[in-house]
């Protein structure tokens, strides 16, 4: 298994009234809210968070990219990621993603991506999502039923730049670009390991089987909504003649709270679970799915966007019922260990994203129940898959020796030891 | 109106066809048409009306290579050539007014006659064109209609909003339809066209709904200004949906081009 620990990054002072005085938590959001100097300590925090995951042995940290978005104040992640190259040891940076369609050229990505391999001592999982509809036409302006058309011509340039040798001209309908040379490029041959978040549309399973991507199922409505959905993959698995079912080809993210018992559980943490549901999620229904944006094969197939609200809102929706019907996984270590098994076992997942900062929780809350998740749930999850121990494929692969942040000695050299040293 | 199809390069295109007199072509905008659209009718009685849905729209094949606002107008032509007409009256409601602007920016010595009915097409930061795309359907009637009550009930005629499939159908279309206007539409209804404008030499009228609250009256002076001679017919009592709300008396500007 490989345990993901994820940050959205949502901002904490979103007011109680919001859901009622504001149309949207996301590209139309009021700016007046965002308060840029509480956003140092906020930003401060939430990077300590990820540095303390990867203390504590989990297998990738993660982040993404969102824009105009009140639970996400990461719209360029490999800023974030930058930061976690340097000051982590051994996690994945698990960049998940940068939207490729919205970079002018993607060789963009091909560049900053290869950095962050090289910084990090090739432990970038390489994420290229196609943007949900709000990033990507209505913040950024993409024209919704060319963005596919896009993001695969991006792809296919990076993929080339990344694995090419030589500089090489191409000639793309979005890029057109003569002298295409990375520099630098990758540790990882040939590239990074690549997932695809994906919302349940046929081709995105095609083209992560085909490619041998992960596919990534980011929803925040969690495992038990979600079985239907990822059994529509692991049927196309089938039919599209994939040599395995390996777990590794697929992941999910899932809201994770752990206490020392289901009732710490509810009294730590259900006000930061309401939080994240009633007000981050509060996003303007015109903006979740711009038409042409998802495929007419998509849409019949009933895949609508998660950003739809269920029937009635999150506001109907109690701790009991949110915990019951899966969109959290919370509890003490005991219900939680059973229900990540029978959502690995029911999804079939090897990747898990945790999403373990939820809402406005304080990062002493955060520790808390990151910690009890890593020493007292993950061990007893860590062999699930036996048969597939050695799969590899999806996740990245290090250097074996690597340098860590820090490294120079406390005092520049005198002339002495200089002259000494070059003597 | 009869629908019928017609073959061109990229697909064969729908067409509704009806009415007698002088050949008058018509471009639908972004909700589209209907053989049952009174405007269509109201046009019919004094011409040959021939009104071609953009691919995509309707029962019609969607044609993924028309991609960009040179693509949309070199098509019409296609269309207009397949049609077999020479120098028809040239006439186009909201997004179909902006690709018959363009239509004549493009080919000015092939349209003699031209009538852009509250056209999409040019932008002012200051005064900002709604964003359709965003709209809820609840939200559109205020947006097209002077009167959206009324209009609210033009726009569910013939829905059954009770059958289960309806949200499905409903989806498919508006990913079919509005998916191909978003290509010259998205996210703002520009695409250069008040650089050609000049190029027209069409005699020209510029119909205009008084309540507009999509495509603000504002811009009737921008395709006033920039197209030489163009004349304007300002309709009270009526929105972006004038050809609805008030058919006969946009038929009757459009008639004075004869």
């Amino acid at each position: 298994m490989k345990f993901t620990w994820f940050n959205l990054m949502p901002w904490p002072y979103l007011p109680d009234d919001f859901r009622e005085t504001n149309r949207s938590v996301w590209v139309d959001i009021d700016q007046k809210l965002f308060d840029p100097a509480k956003s140092h300590e906020v930003y401060n925090t939430y990077m300590d968070l990820l540095e303390y995951a990867d203390t504590l042995g989990f297998d990738g940290v993660g982040v993404n990219e969102h824009h105009q978005n009140g639970y996400g104040i990461m719209p360029s992640p490999n800023i974030i990621a930058a930061g976690l190259a340097r000051r982590t040891k051994d996690a994945a940076i698990v960049v998940l993603g940068n939207s490729i369609a919205l970079y002018n050229p993607p060789v963009r990505v091909a560049e900053e991506f290869a950095m962050l391999d090289c910084i990090s001592g090739g432990r970038l999982v390489a994420g290229f999502p196609v943007g949900t509809s709000m990033d990507t036409n209505y913040c950024y302006g993409q024209i919704p039923s060319l963005t596919r058309e896009k993001y695969q011509e991006a792809h296919d340039l990076i993929i080339k730049a990344w694995t090419t040798r030589e500089p090489f001209a191409f000639n793309g309908r979005y890029n057109k670009l003569r002298h295409v040379n990375l520099w630098p490029r990758p540790i990882q041959q040939p590239h990074p390991p690549i997932h695809i978040p994906g919302g349940g549309s046929v081709e995105t399973y095609d083209f992560c089987i085909d490619n041998t991507y992960s596919y990534s199922y980011l929803s925040f409505s969690g495992y038990l909504r979600a079985k239907a959905l990822m059994q529509g993959y692991w049927n196309r698995v089938e039919e599209r003649g994939a040599p395995d079912k390996s777990p590794y080809r697929a992941g999910f993210a899932q809201t994770i709270c752990v206490a020392e018992t289901d009732e710490e559980a509810e009294r730590l943490y259900s006000e930061h679970i309401s939080y994240f549901y009633n007000r981050c999620l509060h996003v303007y229904p015109g903006f979740a799915d711009a038409p042409g944006y998802r495929t007419i094969k998509t849409i019949q197939t009933g895949a609508l966007s998660q950003y739809a609200p269920p029937q009635g809102g999150y506001t109907q929706l109690t701790w009991k019922e949110l915990t019951e019907q899966g969109h959290v996984i919370a509890g003490s270590p005991e219900t939680v260990r059973q229900r990540m098994e029978d959502l690995i076992k029911g999804l079939h997942v090897g990747n898990i994203f945790c999403l373990m900062h939820v809402g406005n929780m304080p990062a002493d809350k955060c520790m808390y129940s990151t910690k009890l998740f890593a020493e007292k749930v993950m061990p007893k999850l860590r062999n699930m898959f036996p048969d597939y121990a050695d799969d590899t494929r999806f996740w990245a692969h290090p250097l074996d020796k690597r340098v860590t942040s820090g490294r120079l000695p406390k005092e520049a050299p005198s002339a002495a030891d200089l002259a000494k040293t070059y003597a | 109106m009869e629908l019928k199809t017609v073959q061109t390069h990229h697909v064969p295109v729908r067409y509704l066809e009806g009415g007698s007199g002088p050949d008058l072509v018509y471009l639908h905008g972004a909700g589209g048409v209907t053989a049952e659209d009174p405007f269509l009718a109201a046009l019919a009685q004094k011409h040959h009306v021939y009104a071609p849905l953009v691919p995509g729209y309707g029962d019609s094949e969607e044609a993924p290579e028309i991609r960009d606002m040179l693509d949309f107008t070199l098509h019409t032509w296609d269309v207009v050539a397949a049609l077999g007409l020479k120098d028809p009256i040239l006439v186009g409601h909201s997004m179909g007014g902006m690709i018959a602007a363009e239509m004549a920016a493009v080919q000015p010595n092939d349209v003699s006659r031209l009538a852009l009915i509250c056209p999409a097409g040019l932008w002012n930061d200051d005064h900002p064109i709604a964003d359709l795309f965003s709209l809820m359907p609840y939200e559109m009637p205020a947006y097209l209609f002077h009167d959206a009550e009324a209009g609210a009930k033009i726009l569910t005629a013939g829905r059954d909003v009770t059958d289960p499939n309806f949200l499905q159908t409903y989806l498919v279309t508006n990913a079919r339809q509005l998916g191909m206007a978003g290509r010259i539409l998205f996210p703002i209804p520009e695409r250069g066209l008040s650089e050609r404008l000049y190029r027209i030499k069409a005699k020209t009228v510029v119909v205009w709904g008084d309540s507009d609250r999509l495509v603000p009256p504002f811009y009737a002076h921008g395709f006033k200004k920039g197209i030489a001679g163009a004349e304007l017919v300002s309709i009270p009592e009526a929105g972006h949906m004038v050809i609805l709300e008030k058919p006969a008396q946009v038929a009757e500007a459009i008639s004075k081009l004869g």
